[in-house]
C-alpha cells in the first residue's frame, strides 16, 4: 500500500450502495485513468463507515478527510481539488450542527468521538474482498498464535477471563459455552455462526460480514480448534446477497492461502466452512430452531436440554455464536483478556454495536463501550432528536425488548441494567422515538411482528400473542376498557412463564414495558378515547380552524365522503360522524387551517 | 399421488431443471432448503406441482415440503410481477412513516400486499428491514432501493416503471 500517495475509501455497504456508491467508484477510477493518476491513488470500496445518515461516505487517506453525501458528479471536483491541488472540497465536509463549522477529520465529529471500535475495527478501513488487507491489519495472527500454542483449554480460558458474553441477545458467557461443548467427546462436532439477523431495524451483523468477513472466518477456526470441530457452518439470511457474496469470496481466498482446509499453518488441524441459507424466519435466531433449519426442516425450536453443546446439528455437539461475538475473538487473543476486560462494566465487558435508527439525527451503526449512557448515545453520538422534537422513548432489544423512557437516560447500558429496566440488550437494535410516536401502536407493531413470526409450535406463543395483539388493536381503535389493560398484563405474564423458547418468553416485553412506562397513554386511549400522539387513525379528529379557513372549498370538494360542509368564502366544518380520517382535506388545504386533535 | 398429471402440467424444461437441481444436492432430504432456494431462483416461485416433484426426488412426503415452503417467508407460491415492489416495514422505517408508503403503493398499483396485478407487471409485498435504515423509509422496486420516501413520491416511481413497459 506504501506506493500510493492517496487512498480513496468509499463505503460499499448496503445503505451507500443504494445511494449509488458503485457509480461513484466507477467515476473515480475513470477520472484517475484520465489524469494518469492510477499509480498514485488507490480506490477501495470498504465496509460500512457507520454514518449511514450522511451516506454515501468517501474518506481520503492519509489526511483522513471525511466527505459526506457524495454524488457521482462530485468525483471530478474531489479529484481536481483535493487529489491534484491538495485543497479540501469544503461543501462536501461534515457540518457540525452546533456551530455550522465544517469538520474534515472524522475523529473530531460528535458521531465518532465517543465510539470505540473493536468488532467494527476493520469496517471502513479495508477492502473486504482482499485478504491481504485483512492480514496487514494483524489478520489471522490470532489463529496462528492459538494453533502454535496448541492448548485449546488455555485459549478457552482466555475467552472466559475476558468476560465476553454472547452478542446475539441473552448474553451467555462465550468462554463457558465453548468449554461445555469442548467437554463432550464425539467423532464430529460443529461450530456454527448465527448470521440470521431477523430483528427488524438491526443491521450490525450484516455490516460486519460485508465489511470484515475474514474476522468471522478466523474466529470460527479458533473456536473450532478449541471445541474440537473441523467443520464450521454459517447460517446466513438469503436476503443479504452482498454479505453472502463477500463471505463466499473470503472463504475462497482463505482456502487459497491455506488458512482453511487441511493442516492449517502446518499443524494437524483441519477446518473448513460451509454456508447455509436462512429463508426468512425470525424464530431461526433461536439456536435449536436454527439447527433444525440447517437440517432442512421447519425452523421450530425444541426444548432445552439437551443443549446444542450436547446434541446439536445432526445430533452432534455444536456451538452456536453470533457474528458480533465472533468478531471480538481475534482481538481478544491478540491484545489479551486483561485489555478486553478493562473495558466496560463489572459484568458486561467490551463494547457493543448498535444500529441507531428512528427519529434521530445521525442514523447509523455505532460501537460503544459497555456502560455508556443512553443520553450519550442519543444526544452526543446520535446528535439528538430529528427536527428538534422532544425525546419520548428508545426501544432496545427489538421484538424481545422494551421501551425505555427519559428516566433511564442516565442508566449505564449493559446486559443487566437493561433487563432491570424492563428491556434487554438483544442483538443491538436501538430505535429512538419522539413525541409523535404512539406507544400503544408501537407495542402493537411488535406484537404484529411476533404473531407473524411465531412458529406455532406452543400455544402460549401461537394463541397468547394473537390475543394480546387483538386487545391492543381494540385499544388503538378506541374500543378498549380498563379490564382490557388488566387482561393484557395477566396474559403477558402467562406467556412469559409458559412459552417454549426465547421468542415466546420475551414476546410480551414490548407490551409490558409500554404499560409500565406509558400507563397514562394507555388510559388516554381507553378512558378519554384519545391518542395523545395523534397516530391512531380511529381516534384522530380533523378540525378546521375558523380563523385560518378562507372558505376556498378545496377540502369539501376533495372529501371522498362529503363530510365537509360550508359556504364559499366562509369557514367550513367537518362532520366527525361521517369523517373517515383519510387526511385528504389536510393535504389539500393551502392555508394550514386543518389540524389533528 | 398422480405423478402423470404433474408431467403434463409442468413444462418439460422446468421438470428437467428441477430434477437437475435435486440431483446436484444428491437428492438429500437434508438439503431441502437449498433445493427450494435454487428452484425459486430459477422459477421465481414454488407452485404445488414443483413441490410434488421435489418431494418425489428427495424421497419425502409432499406435506413435508409444503410445510417448509409455507414456514419460511422467503418462499412464495404465487408468481411475482415483473417489477416486484417491497416496502420495508422494519422498525426504523415504521417510525418514519412506512405504513403510509405502503398505503400509497396499494392505491397506486391497485393491489394489496401479497398480490400480483392482472398483467403480471407489479407485485406488492412488505418486508422486514433491508438494512438501509439511514435512508428510511425505503422500498425496493425490482431490486433497486428507493430511500427517503414520501407518499407523494410513489406515483412518480410507479410511473417510471410503467413507462418502461
Amino acid at each position: 500500500m506504501a506506493n500510493y500517495k492517496y487512498h480513496i475509501l468509499l463505503c460499499g455497504g448496503t445503505g451507500c450502495t443504494a445511494s449509488e456508491s458503485p457509480k461513484i467508484k466507477e467515476n473515480f477510477i475513470q477520472l484517475l485513468a484520465e489524469k494518469n493518476l492510477t499509480d498514485d491513488v488507490q480506490v477501495v470500496a470498504t465496509g460500512c463507515f457507520g454514518f449511514c445518515e450522511k451516506g454515501p461516505i468517501v474518506k481520503i487517506l492519509p489526511d483522513n478527510t471525511f466527505y459526506t453525501q457524495v454524488k457521482p458528479e462530485d468525483c471530478r471536483e474531489i479529484i481536481d481539488e483535493h487529489i491534484i491541488k491538495g485543497r479540501k472540497v469544503q461543501r462536501l465536509l461534515y457540518e457540525n450542527p452546533e456551530d455550522q463549522k465544517h469538520i474534515s477529520d472524522s475523529k473530531h465529529m460528535g458521531f465518532y468521538k465517543k465510539q470505540m471500535r473493536i468488532a467494527l475495527r476493520n469496517c471502513g478501513f479495508i477492502d473486504p474482498e482482499n485478504i491481504d488487507e485483512y492480514i496487514a491489519r494483524d489478520g489471522y495472527k490470532a489463529l496462528a498464535t492459538v494453533l502454535e500454542q496448541n492448548d485449546p483449554k488455555a485459549t478457552i480460558d482466555i475467552i472466559k477471563k475476558s468476560g465476553l458474553r454472547g452478542r446475539g441477545g441473552a448474553g451467555f458467557p462465550t468462554g463457558l459455552k465453548w468449554e461445555l461443548c469442548a467437554k463432550n467427546a464425539a467423532d464430529q462436532k460443529y461450530i456454527i455462526c448465527n448470521a440470521d439477523e431477523g430483528d427488524p431495524g438491526a443491521f450490525m451483523d450484516r455490516s460486519i460480514l460485508e465489511g470484515d468477513p475474514h474476522s468471522i472466518i478466523e474466529a470460527m477456526a479458533i473456536g473450532g480448534f478449541c471445541i474440537g470441530a473441523t467443520i464450521g457452518l454459517v447460517y446466513i439470511r438469503a436476503e443479504y446477497p452482498l454479505a453472502i457474496h463477500r463471505l463466499q469470496v473470503a472463504i475462497n481466498q482463505a482456502r487459497e492461502y491455506g488458512l482453511l482446509g487441511k493442516n492449517i499453518f502446518g499443524t494437524d488441524f483441519d477446518f473448513d466452512i460451509i454456508l447455509r441459507y436462512g429463508a426468512g424466519a425470525f424464530v431461526c435466531g433461536e439456536e435449536t430452531a436454527l439447527i433444525h433449519s440447517m437440517e432442512g426442516l421447519r425452523g421450530e425450536p425444541t426444548f432445552k436440554p439437551p443443549f446444542p453443546a450436547v446434541e446439536g446439528y445432526l445430533k452432534k455437539p455444536s456451538n452456536v455464536n453470533n457474528v458480533e461475538t465472533y468478531a471480538n475473538i481475534p482481538v481478544i487473543i491478540n491484545k489479551g483478556w486483561e485489555w478486553f476486560s478493562s473495558i466496560g462494566t463489572e459484568k458486561s465487558k467490551g463494547t457493543k454495536v448498535f444500529a441507531l435508527a428512528g427519529q434521530i439525527n445521525n442514523v447509523g451503526l455505532i460501537e460503544v463501550p459497555m456502560g455508556i449512557t443512553l443520553r450519550e448515545v442519543i444526544y452526543e453520538i446520535g446528535g439528538g432528536i430529528k427536527g428538534g422534537k422532544k425525546f419520548k422513548a428508545v426501544q432496545t432489544g427489538g421484538p424481545s425488548g422494551g421501551c425505555l423512557t427519559e428516566k433511564f437516560l442516565d442508566t449505564p447500558i449493559d446486559y443487566d441494567n437493561l433487563v432491570a429496566a424492563g428491556s434487554m440488550m438483544g442483538s443491538g437494535g436501538m430505535i429512538v422515538m419522539d413525541e409523535t410516536s404512539c406507544m400503544v401502536s408501537v407495542a402493537k407493531f411488535y406484537l404484529d411482528f411476533t404473531v407473524e413470526e411465531s412458529c406455532g409450535k406452543c400455544s402460549p406463543c401461537r394463541i397468547g400473542n394473537k390475543r394480546l395483539c387483538e386487545i391492543l388493536d381494540k385499544i388503538t381503535k378506541g374500543q378498549g376498557t380498563m379490564e382490557d389493560l388488566d387482561r393484557l398484563r395477566n396474559l403477558a405474564h402467562v406467556i412469559k412463564d409458559t412459552a417454549l423458547c426465547g421468542l415466546g418468553q420475551t414476546s410480551p416485553n414490548p407490551v409490558l414495558s409500554t404499560i409500565d412506562n406509558f400507563w397514562d397513554e394507555y388510559v388516554a386511549h381507553v378512558v378519554d378515547k384519545k391518542c395523545p400522539a395523534g397516530q391512531c387513525k380511529a381516534l384522530k379528529q380533523y378540525i378546521i380552524d375558523p380563523e385560518k379557513c378562507k372558505g376556498c372549498t378545496a377540502c369539501a370538494r376533495n372529501c371522498p365522503v362529503g363530510a365537509i360542509k360550508g359556504t364559499v368564502k366562509m369557514p367550513h366544518e367537518i362532520n366527525q360522524e361521517l369523517c373517515i380520517k383519510c387526511g385528504t382535506c389536510m393535504e389539500k388545504c393551502k392555508f394550514n387551517a386543518i389540524s389533528i386533535k | 399421488m398422480d405423478n402423470k398429471k404433474i408431467i403434463i402440467k409442468m413444462k418439460p424444461e422446468v421438470r428437467e431443471k428441477v430434477i437437475e437441481i435435486c440431483d446436484s444436492f444428491g437428492n438429500n432430504p437434508g438439503e431441502l432448503i437449498n433445493v427450494l432456494h435454487q428452484t425459486q431462483d430459477f422459477l421465481g416461485y414454488l407452485p404445488a406441482e414443483v413441490q410434488e416433484l421435489i418431494a418425489e426426488r428427495l424421497h419425502m412426503p409432499t406435506a413435508k415440503v409444503y410445510g417448509v415452503v409455507s414456514f419460511y417467508a422467503f418462499f412464495t407460491m404465487t408468481p411475482k410481477g415483473k417489477y416486484p415492489v417491497s416496502v420495508c416495514l422494519g422498525t426504523a422505517c415504521y417510525v418514519r412513516g412506512a405504513e403510509k408508503i405502503l398505503e400509497s403503493f396499494e392505491k397506486e398499483l391497485g393491489i394489496k400486499p401479497g398480490e400480483t396485478d392482472e398483467n403480471g407487471v407489479f407485485s406488492l409485498a412488505s418486508l422486514r428491514c433491508v438494512g438501509a435504515c439511514g435512508l428510511a423509509p425505503v422500498a425496493l422496486v425490482d431490486g433497486k432501493v428507493f430511500g427517503r420516501l414520501a407518499p407523494a413520491m410513489v406515483k412518480d416511481i410507479v410511473k417510471e416503471y410503467r413507462e418502461m413497459e
